[in-house]
């Protein structure tokens, strides 16, 4: 489903920031990409989503390939992702509902199906009953949780999570955790990169790359 | 489309006063190409009137005869440049003094003998009024054996001619420097807003928005912005003529065509704005 074949990304003014990585994420694995700082996760959920394209090497995903793939596909391949970030990300000026709602309407899909769509998604992530509260009105948690329905809005195969929980106190935390677990339970794989151990523990069974200076030190699936 | 026009009216209500500023900026700017508009428009119009007094006076020797008097004039009124040639006779032309020069009217009145010539009177059609041409026909008029003297106001044309090509080189000049700033201003304008919007636009690539679609709502948005700034602009440019025609100023106001041709240049540079600024957004993939 995602395929890193001896990728390496060099930018001109920061240099290399990943070298020779290759992996394989299966269907419904829950994967967590760790290491300190810079050392390279963001660029690839970035490659993942094919916001950057690599140096060398070539990066599958969904069917599309990195070296291959048109703009326009590049946008179709989006709606096969689901995207989550650390500071939620969510438009300020529309309420709950308007926020999953928009991941629904900026791919052309119908008002009423969007509707019903955007009820499900928000009772999903147990927000039914703030629909209509705007994101200021909300707790990190909450908006978090936000987020994560639109990121579901498109039944993704992949959720990318960028330090989801760095923002939020540890309860908050434990419940979005828990959340990516229902998800992840569901059939739907996650990639998710963070630097807090505890996180990793907590979901036992999962998998584990660490990457250190732009190469995987570490891969629990070694070999694959 | 409707997801495009919903969005486009609902940037108006979720930031009503970035929309504002966008559309006040673009009025300001189309206003002041409208007042510029307006002057050169009269400018023009008071030019047009004066050239049209631009006329060639042949006077004929009292012994022309009458009938190649008659052919002359009516190979002169087949001239390309003019636009008609009429005969005033000695009477006429005394008439004419009487009527047109009533202080001398004691000194009229004691003549014995009417002392003034008969005349060809010829008026130019509009394009062919520059000295060059007014010169050619004098020429040609002055040719017939029976004329006598042509006469043309040669410094007055001169001087007419060069104050046309003054106007008109002036009028592209401000007009241009008018017309850049405007842009400028409008393109500023858009660009603030679709920069407000930017957090919209990531998420919307991030979520699979293709960019023809990102980009209608913004593009409608331009259009509306543009056509509600170049609307006000009208409506202020159409207030200060108001105010000038009612102290005194005898000012024509804009031919529709021009009005028309503002509103529409206010919707396409809106759309256009709006199409730059959106090209840095899109262009990573």
């Amino acid at each position: 489903m995602i395929r890193f074949e001896h990728v390496s990304k060099e930018y001109p003014r920061s240099g290399l920031a990943l070298q020779d990585v290759s992996f394989r994420l299966r269907k419904a694995e829950f994967c967590f990409l760790t290491g300190h700082s810079g050392a390279g996760k963001s660029t690839i959920l970035r490659l993942i989503h094919m916001a950057e394209r690599p140096t060398h090497g070539e990066v599958h995903v969904a069917g599309y390939t990195s070296s291959q793939v048109r703009s326009r596909e590049i946008a179709l391949l989006r709606r096969k992702l689901g995207f989550v970030f650390q500071d939620f990300r969510l438009l300020p000026n529309r309420t709950a509902a308007e926020n999953v709602a928009f991941a629904l309407e900026v791919t052309g899909v119908r008002r009423g199906a969007t509707r019903i769509r955007v009820s499900k998604l928000l009772a999903q992530v147990g927000l039914a009953s703030k629909a209509e509260s705007y994101p200021v009105e909300l707790s990190g948690g909450e908006q978090q949780r936000v987020a994560i329905a639109r990121a579901l809005a498109h039944s993704p195969m992949v959720l990318l999570a960028d330090e989801p929980t760095g923002n939020l106190d540890e309860r908050a935390a434990r419940g979005i955790l828990d959340l990516f677990r229902s998800i992840n339970a569901a059939g739907t794989a996650i990639v998710m990169a963070t630097h807090d151990l505890e996180l990793i523990r907590s979901v036992p069974g999962s998998r584990v790359i660490e990457l250190d200076h732009g190469t995987v030190a570490y891969d629990s699936a070694a070999g694959g | 489309m409707s997801y495009a026009i919903r969005e486009a009216l609902a940037a108006f209500r979720r930031t009503p006063a970035l929309t504002t500023l966008s559309a006040i900026m673009v009025a300001l700017a189309l206003y002041v190409v409208g007042l510029f508009g307006i002057s050169a428009h009269n400018i023009r119009l008071v030019l047009e009137q004066v050239e049209s007094r631009v006329q060639v006076v042949a006077y004929l020797r009292d012994t022309a005869p009458s009938d190649a008097v008659e052919l002359a004039l009516s190979e002169i009124q087949e001239f390309g440049e003019v636009l008609d040639a009429v005969y005033v006779t000695r009477e006429e032309a005394l008439e004419q003094a009487r009527r047109e020069l009533p202080e001398f009217r004691m000194i009229f009145a004691e003549l014995d003998v009417n002392p003034l010539p008969a005349s060809f009177e010829v008026q130019l059609r509009p394009g062919h009024r520059d000295p060059a041409t007014v010169r050619a026909v004098a020429d040609r008029i002055a040719a017939y054996p029976f004329v006598e003297q042509v006469s043309f106001g040669e410094e007055w044309v001169n001087r007419l001619f060069l104050l046309r090509r003054i106007a008109g080189a002036a009028a592209l000049v401000v007009g241009t420097a008018f017309a850049v700033v405007a842009i400028i201003m409008i393109g500023a304008a858009i660009r603030l807003s679709v920069f407000a919007r930017r957090d919209e636009i990531e998420i919307m690539r991030l979520v699979g928005a293709t960019d023809g679609f990102i980009r209608r709502p913004f593009l409608l948005e331009g259009l509306v912005t543009g056509l509600l700034g170049a609307g006000v602009a009208l409506g202020l440019t159409y207030g200060t003529y108001g105010i000038l025609i009612r102290s005194e100023f005898r000012i024509e106001w804009l031919p529709n065509l021009w009005a028309g041709a503002g509103l529409a240049a206010g919707g396409l540079l809106g759309v256009i704005a709006s199409s730059v600024a959106l090209r840095r957004y899109l262009r990573e993939p």
